[in-house]
């Protein structure tokens, strides 16, 4: 066969079959092929470990991020988050090339760490690693140890390190092990037996809402609890414009995170983020300690003041106890909103058992909830929530599986809303339902990492969001004789 | 091309004093790495002495990406009826999803793929290898998305590095399945930039895509093909017509919104018309040597350069296509005036300074001119000399020239010359917005645009004109 004879024209799709296709996809026999497969991952809703640890790593005072790896890696961290919060996300890189992947990372991180010290002077350079480190095996202990011996970072400079692998876990795991790291180093020595702060410990997990993390605090102060946040990005992700721009605009202080281990007590909101950081806190820590779930909706919320008060032996404030009956009042006046409904959720496993448990609050129905990437123990907790209440009847869990899938289970058993991150939005569009943005990365729409999620007042905005949006559908599509003053 | 006017407290001087002030900050082997990366500009210079394509120096903040995201985010990505596959690791393909604005037609999933395609690498791929996942994936991809045109793989750093074969993989499945697999083999840590992997897809489209097909029609004198334009918030759908007005026919696009086989048949054009040079040229100059096609670069960037290129472009044609240029730009020419008249009194004899990928520093200087903002400061995070050389002449003598500039350098600079608008990307917006320094995001248009052509410059007016005028700015000085 000639050349020539090899080349072939240009094809068109007919209409005919690109019609048939597109109904095929929303078919049932489409969604078994699609949930057969085995090794293809179609719109996944989670991101690699060192987009965790970047996130803990901008939550320390004056800490600069140090990617040990490639640049196009560090760049695209800094996009997310910059995308995401609408601010500036400082972190810098040791730029390997091909000779690092013949010859090691040293020479890039001796080099990284004299010059990034010497322009941004960092309190803390907190370092992680991007794959290819990991593939080659980068020496991290031997690297920062040898940096340190030859004066290419000063000594005193604190310079925990996680090795953070994208093709293991995702960001809630880098965030794990980036936490834990800067943990282990900044207490080392500073455990004092008998010693108490009197403070408590907040660890909020992976959560790309600086309203949330504002929220934990403003709790405490109404509390009269005095606090550290551990990795606290509020500040720093979400800082004013006043005409000067900050390098390190916030951030939990160093002292504070080293004292830590003395603390009277210690909150995870994040169970799955947190595994590893709240197993050595338990063996290392003073005082007590608790994982709770994120306080969505109003009985998680009760349980966090509660445990609060039991901790601290504190009457909870009138206060709180107003904000709470403002909540209720709004659930219940408007349960008729969401009752019944059905609702896809998406997000990161603590996120999800949130949701839900707002959700079911409601008296609605979490009706496909999927996680991208999760163990059983996680399937077997939210079977259990669902399980917990009449509205979780028929409702499905499901672990590893994408935002595709979820197209699928969309069109073939509709719902009335999906609740997920912007990467969601595709979903939505094509079953033809409002998508509800919660959680991270929301890059498509302003200010909603700002509005707090939970706590009362986050049951309250959310529940506005989903009601309102409902309302506005009817609005939108009703028949001029169902169009009336009154919803 | 007449020298630009210098401008006013711009002089070579202050300029060489600032970068030297800069350098003086930053740890001596660094600064001597960085220094022949800046410099006053020289015109008439040839080459433009600024140095490029060099590796990012360790620890500072580059604003640079890797290989992949030029291949994913530039060349690969925008083509639309394919099916791309980011094979390792999850990030990438996460990262890299629909986040660079490269707008497509067609039905998402059924006839256009703007989504993440991953073989989400874990470990155990990375102990025993991913070609038999891959393999599969590919199978469950043609079967799942029956109506693409082909498939490209595109290899994240952990797949060159345990050795994977793609290349072979590729190849098997090509035949398996019957249409086109395509293997890029666009590591991140090949290159110091996304400049090499924009070469690694070419040379790909170069061995497996073009030659391939022909158009069904017969060929045409006025045949021609759009390189380098990627449809950033509807570039192509603004730059199109402009030709087509002009009587071309434009066969295919690389590589926004484009259509794989149409790519496949460009070999049968007249003309390759060139707009991001930095990322295609290598095509044009594969495709003049095999198949004799010359090519031009163009610059649809305000009506300046709009019609600079359009006369340039007719001078490659008849009588005809002459005529109707001229028909053309006397058409937009008025429309042009009142978007001018418009918003020229509120711009006129601002600066702006620009930090932007592969053209834009040089070609968007038109459309600023056009509205009466001077350039003060240009560079690219992954040119190459015959940019820097390109670059030179359209700006005026004494300004700053600076290439893969970090935040550090950047942030000195713009204290120092005080323009009124920074232009440059995502990550650099809030550094200059936190200090009250109106931006525009030059790589995707802040999720606005188009910018190219004469419908473009209708909204590159307004948008330039909201940033540097939004009444927000004096709202940042707190009065107490």
């Amino acid at each position: 066969m000639s050349a020539e004879t090899a080349i072939k024209f240009v094809t068109e799709t007919p209409e005919s079959e690109i019609d048939r296709v597109k109904e095929w996809i929303n078919s049932e026999e489409y969604k078994e092929k699609n949930f057969a497969r085995t090794a293809l991952v179609v719109n996944p809703a989670h991101a690699c470990q060192p987009l965790g640890a970047q996130m803990v790593a901008t939550g320390f005072e004056g800490a600069l991020p140090f990617v040990h790896g490639s640049q196009g890696c560090a760049s695209y961290f800094r996009s997310t988050f910059s995308r995401h919060y609408r601010e500036p996300a400082a972190a810098t890189c040791d730029a390997m090339t091909e000779d690092g992947a013949v010859f090691g990372g040293q020479n890039n991180l001796f080099e990284g760490l004299a010059n990034a010290y010497a322009l941004y002077k960092p309190k803390m350079i907190p370092v992680y690693t991007t794959c290819m480190p990991e593939v080659i095996g980068d020496d991290l202990t031997a690297f920062i140890k040898n940096a340190k011996l030859q004066g290419h970072l000063p000594e005193e400079v604190p310079t925990p390190y996680a090795n953070t692998p994208s093709f293991n876990g995702t960001h809630i795991h880098g965030y794990d092990a980036m936490l834990l790291s800067i943990l282990q180093t900044l207490t080392e020595g500073k455990s004092v037996e008998g010693k108490c702060t009197g403070k408590l410990n907040i660890i909020p997990g992976f959560d790309g809402n600086v309203g949330n993390l504002r929220e934990y605090k403003r709790i405490c102060e109404l509390m009269g609890i005095p606090y550290t946040m551990l990795a606290d990005v509020s500040d720093v992700f979400d800082s004013g414009c006043d005409g000067e721009y900050k390098l390190y605009p916030g951030g939990t202080k160093l002292e504070d995170a080293a004292e830590s281990i003395n603390g009277k007590a210690t909150i995870s909101f994040q169970k799955y983020a947190t595994v590893n950081t709240m197993k050595w806190i338990e063996s290392e820590y003073t005082g007590e300690k608790a994982v709770l779930p994120m306080p969505f909706g109003i009985k998680k919320t009760d349980e966090l003041l509660l445990k609060l008060s039991a901790l601290f032996d504190k009457p909870i404030p009138e206060v709180l106890k107003k904000e709470r009956a403002l909540a209720v009042d709004a659930m219940t006046d408007a349960h008729q909103y969401l009752h019944g409904r059905k609702f896809a959720v998406a997000g990161d496993p603590d996120y999800l058992i949130g949701i839900v448990s707002f959700l079911l609050e409601m008296g609605a129905r979490p009706w496909h909830v999927l996680c991208s990437r999760a163990t059983k123990k996680f399937q077997k907790e939210m079977d259990a929530l669902l399980a917990s209440s009449p509205f979780g009847e028929g409702c499905t869990c499901y672990i590893n599986k994408d935002l595709w899938h979820m197209r699928s289970l969309l069109v073939t058993d509709p719902v009335d809303g999906i609740i997920g991150d912007t990467h969601a939005k595709w979903a939505a569009r094509d079953a033809g339902i409002p998508l509800f943005r919660i959680g991270f990365p929301i890059i498509d729409r302003v200010n909603l990492h700002r509005t707090p999620v939970i706590g009362y007042n986050g049951a309250i905005s959310m529940l506005t969001m989903i009601a309102n949006k409902f309302l506005e559908i009817k609005d939108e599509t009703c028949e001029d004789q169902w169009f009336e003053m009154m919803r | 091309m007449a020298e630009r006017k210098p401008i006013k407290g711009v002089t070579k001087e202050k300029t060489e004093k600032l970068i030297a002030e800069t350098l003086a900050e930053m740890p001596a082997k660094a600064a001597k790495k960085r220094a022949p990366h800046l410099g006053a500009n020289e015109p008439s210079a040839s080459p433009c002495a600024v140095k490029s394509n060099k590796k990012v120096v360790p620890g500072v903040m580059s604003q640079r990406g890797c290989a992949y995201a030029g291949a994913k985010g530039v060349v690969w990505g925008p083509i639309r009826d394919m099916v791309h596959v980011s094979h390792g690791p999850i990030g990438c393909g996460v990262y890299s999803w629909g986040t660079r604005r490269n707008l497509m037609q067609g039905i998402p999933g059924v006839t256009s793929f703007p989504m993440d395609f991953t073989s989400d690498f874990q470990e155990r791929d990375i102990v025993y290898g991913g070609d038999k996942k891959l393999e599969t994936l590919l199978r469950e991809a043609d079967e799942l998305f029956p109506l693409n045109k082909g498939m490209s793989i595109l290899s994240e750093c952990p797949v060159g590095l345990i050795g994977d074969d793609i290349n072979a993989v590729a190849k098997k499945m090509e035949i398996e399945l019957d249409k086109l697999v395509v293997p890029c083999n666009c590591e991140g840590f090949r290159g110091v930039s996304q400049s090499l992997g924009h070469h690694i897809s070419n040379d790909s489209i170069r061995d497996h895509i073009i030659g391939k097909y022909q158009y069904r029609e017969e060929p045409g004198p006025y045949d021609v093909a759009l390189i380098g334009d990627y449809n950033i918030g509807g570039d192509v759908w603004a730059a199109k017509p402009i030709l087509e007005e002009i009587g071309l026919n434009v066969k295919s696009v690389w590589t926004g919104d484009g259509e794989v086989e149409k790519i496949g048949a460009t070999h049968a054009v007249k003309l390759n018309l060139i707009h991001c040079y930095r990322s295609m040229n290598y095509m044009c100059k594969v495709m003049e040597e095999k198949w004799g096609i010359p090519w031009l670069e163009y610059n649809f960037f305000g009506p300046t350069k709009i019609e600079e290129s359009l006369r340039a472009i007719a001078e490659r044609f008849d009588d005809k296509i002459k005529k109707n240029v001229e028909k053309v730009i006397k058409k937009y020419r008025k429309e042009m005036d009142e978007v001018i008249a418009e918003y020229k009194p509120r711009l006129d004899g601002k600066t702006a300074m620009l930090f932007v990928g592969g053209l834009r520093p040089r070609h968007t200087i038109g459309a600023y001119e056009d509205l009466g903002i001077q350039i003060t400061g240009a560079g690219y995070e992954f040119a190459h000399q015959d940019d820097y050389d390109r670059t030179a002449p359209e700006m005026a003598k004494g300004t700053l020239i600076y290439d893969d500039v970090s935040e550090f350098e950047l942030e000195k600079f713009v204290e120092e010359f005080k323009p009124d608008l920074v232009g440059s990307g995502i990550k650099e917006k809030y550094v200059f917005q936190k200090a009250g320094i109106p931006f525009r995001q030059m790589h995707s248009w802040d999720y606005s645009g188009p910018y190219h052509g004469y419908e473009g410059f209708k909204i590159f007016a307004r948008d330039i004109d909201m940033a540097i005028n939004s009444p927000t700015w004096g709202l940042v000085k707190s009065p107490f």
